[in-house]
């Protein structure tokens, strides 16, 4: 870690980054978070896994001192979200899922604004903006106006300025969503290369299970409840088995006639067959030789985090997504609805 | 089929270059003080004020409806209204009111702000902030008076054309009274904006409110002899508490009949009290407090 004498203005961190006990936040009779328990150590880069609508925003918002917990605790940095939110958000930076720049101003401004919003000491504006634009490779479009960079553009500007008051726990609620492929993978080695460079503790929420991958460990959150918790590691191991994909020319008879032939349980995902085997490299040629019904096209795949999430959903994240659809709108409107 | 590729490792060359790698700058969020609220205060009335006289069609547009008032109403009525006026240009008569009212729309557009703040996330910036709400409320409610303070000196520059004398004194009387007025505006609308989350219904709102407000008040019109409902509408309308003493202020510095005098500015009255200028101001500072309270209240609320 590369720290230097000034990091001793810090006082020393002690305990976990972020402690979270029993938390609920209920809007109306919608239960959005529903008790939920994890520790998030210092340093740790932590993913929080879900579809749309399964309460990662919430809880997020409920560490962030934006939404008060309806029953629960949690602590940021050491400090109560409720209690010392102040101390929390002295602590925090937070990249939102929605931009939050001032369209208006330039790159150089949104970033001194924040600063100033946040007392940083004058002397060490400038080299800390320039540190952290580089970062994000925007130092040299300093003086562009905001309005007029791209999304990953400014998204990278997101970063930077949640960054800018040197804060220990970075929150990114999908900090990545709506991005091309590419700015998504250079935005993840930004957060990588933070994580080797300073002291700080990441705390994100995504959908896309590639980048769950990335974190050191994962939280998969279901219905406001979290469901499985590890390294991905250990939750894909967990799973252990292979996963096949077959289409065939009527799959409710596929299902049937894998239970009966070979005793598997296949279920129905995106147009497809899908079940899980041990080994589906002996298996495929067996199912070829011995199943009673035409097999247009077979897929094996070794465990993903799409698997882990399947084996404790028992659905895939995009048709999760499709269900929960209905269940936001009705948290949204029992939010509407309050104020 | 698959929904997401399997995780790459990012290749080298997506990889951004490695820059310069000195030491970490690390910078330190003192606690929260007095120093740091003013702090905040001053951020939001800046922002108000850089993105004010960045937008100078803006500027411009919040000018057309009061001038168009004051221009071709005060010219067009001229002749109909020139045996009740006693000799006294009617955009003369109408300009106090327009000093008052192109005010009115400009806090307005100010506190319109704070929706599209909102709708464009940049609230939110500034909630998570380490700074009390009611700072944020303050400075905006600074920062739209300030800018409708710039957008009446603008008014206050046409004197000149409605045979009204640049005295100084008047000036500065009626900027304060104008700043005044700006604030408590600002506020109301704050109070709205915090309820109302989108721009097209605020615009709305505002358009309901702002509109009576402004016809009832006298703008246009002397404020006695009114029949009995438009009287009681007029004394309640606090926009009445803005026009009565600024047109008092400039018809002291008018060379005019006694008779003109008593038809065009007979003043307030509450059941038959004559209502003075710094009580006039109070019930506008008054108004202006209890919405600033109602407006901070709410803010720190929401979540």
């Amino acid at each position: 870690m590369s720290l230097t004498a000034a990091s001793s203005v810090h006082e020393p961190i002690t305990g976990p980054a972020i402690t979270v006990t029993d938390l609920v936040k209920t809007y109306g009779e919608v239960r959005a978070v529903r008790g939920v328990n994890f520790e998030v150590a210092t340093g740790e880069v932590f993913g929080f896994l879900g579809p749309n609508g399964a309460g990662k925003s919430t809880t997020i918002n409920m560490l962030c001192t934006l939404a008060k917990p309806t029953s629960g605790h949690a602590t940021v940095a050491g400090h109560d979200v409720v209690a010392e939110r102040d101390e929390v958000r002295r602590n925090i930076g937070l990249v939102f899922q929605d931009p939050t720049l001032d369209g208006y101003l330039t790159a150089a401004q949104n970033l001194k604004l924040h600063a100033e919003l946040y007392g940083v000491q004058s002397d060490l504006v400038r080299p800390r903006m320039q540190q952290v634009m580089e970062m994000v490779g925007l130092w040299e479009r300093r003086d562009g106006v905001v309005g007029t960079f791209s999304g990953g553009m400014r998204r990278r500007l997101e970063i930077a300025r949640g960054l800018m008051h040197s804060p220990r726990v970075l929150f990114l609620d999908e900090p990545t969503i709506g991005l091309d492929p590419q700015t998504r993978r250079s935005i993840w080695s930004y957060i990588r290369e933070l994580k080797e460079r300073e002291e700080i503790t990441i705390f994100m929420t995504t959908h896309y299970m590639d980048e769950a991958e990335w974190c050191d460990r994962i939280a998969i959150m279901d219905h406001g409840e979290i469901v499985a918790l590890d390294t991905p590691e250990a939750l894909k191991a967990a799973v252990g088995k292979d996963r096949v994909t077959i289409s065939t020319d009527d799959d409710e008879q596929a299902i049937v006639a894998l239970r009966e032939q070979f005793g598997v349980e296949a279920q129905h995902s995106e147009g497809a067959v899908v079940f899980r085997v041990p080994s589906g490299e002996e298996f495929v040629p067996r199912l070829f030789a011995e199943f009673r019904m035409g097999i247009r096209s077979v897929a094996i795949s070794r465990p993903t985090l799409d698997d882990v999430f399947m084996s404790y959903t028992g659905t895939t994240i995009r048709d999760a997504e499709e269900d929960t659809s209905k269940h936001r709108n009705r948290v949204m409107m029992q939010m509407m609805n309050r104020r | 089929m698959s929904t997401v590729e399997p995780s790459p490792t990012p290749a080298p060359a997506e990889t951004p270059p490695h820059r310069h790698h000195g030491p970490v700058v690390r910078v330190r969020v003192p606690e929260r003080s007095l120093a740091s609220e003013l702090r905040a205060i001053k951020i939001v009335w800046r922002r108000e004020i850089i993105r004010y006289l960045s937008d100078r069609l803006r500027i411009v547009t919040t000018l057309v409806q009061p001038l168009l008032f004051l221009f071709v109403l005060g010219s067009g009525l001229q002749k109909l209204a020139s045996s009740g006026t006693h000799g006294v240009d009617l955009k003369t008569f109408i300009y106090p009111g327009i000093l008052a009212i192109s005010v009115l729309f400009t806090a307005m557009f100010s506190a319109a702000s704070i929706v599209w703040d909102r709708e464009f996330g940049f609230l939110r910036e500034m909630m998570v902030a380490p700074v009390r709400r009611s700072s944020i409320v303050i400075g905006k409610c600074l920062g739209g008076a300030s800018v409708a303070g710039l957008q009446g000196v603008i008014v206050l520059c046409l004197a000149g054309v409605v045979h009204v004398p640049y005295n100084p004194v008047m000036i500065l009387e009626i900027l304060a009274l104008q700043l005044l007025l700006a604030f408590a505006v600002t506020a109301f609308g704050v109070m709205l904006a915090v309820r109302i989350k989108q721009m097209q219904s605020f615009m709305g709102v505002m358009q309901m409110v702002v509109t009576p407000m402004f016809f009832i008040s006298g703008a246009l019109f002397p404020s006695s002899g009114l029949p009995a409902w438009l009287t009681v509408l007029n004394r309640i309308d606090p926009l009445t508490y803005a026009v009565d003493p600024i047109r008092r202020i400039v018809f002291s510095h008018l060379n005019i009949s006694p008779l003109a005098r008593a038809a065009l500015d007979p003043g307030i009255h509450w059941w038959g009290y004559r209502v003075p200028t710094l009580v006039e101001a109070a019930v506008i500072v008054a108004i202006g407090a209890v919405m600033l309270g109602v407006a901070i209240w709410e803010f720190s609320a929401t979540e």
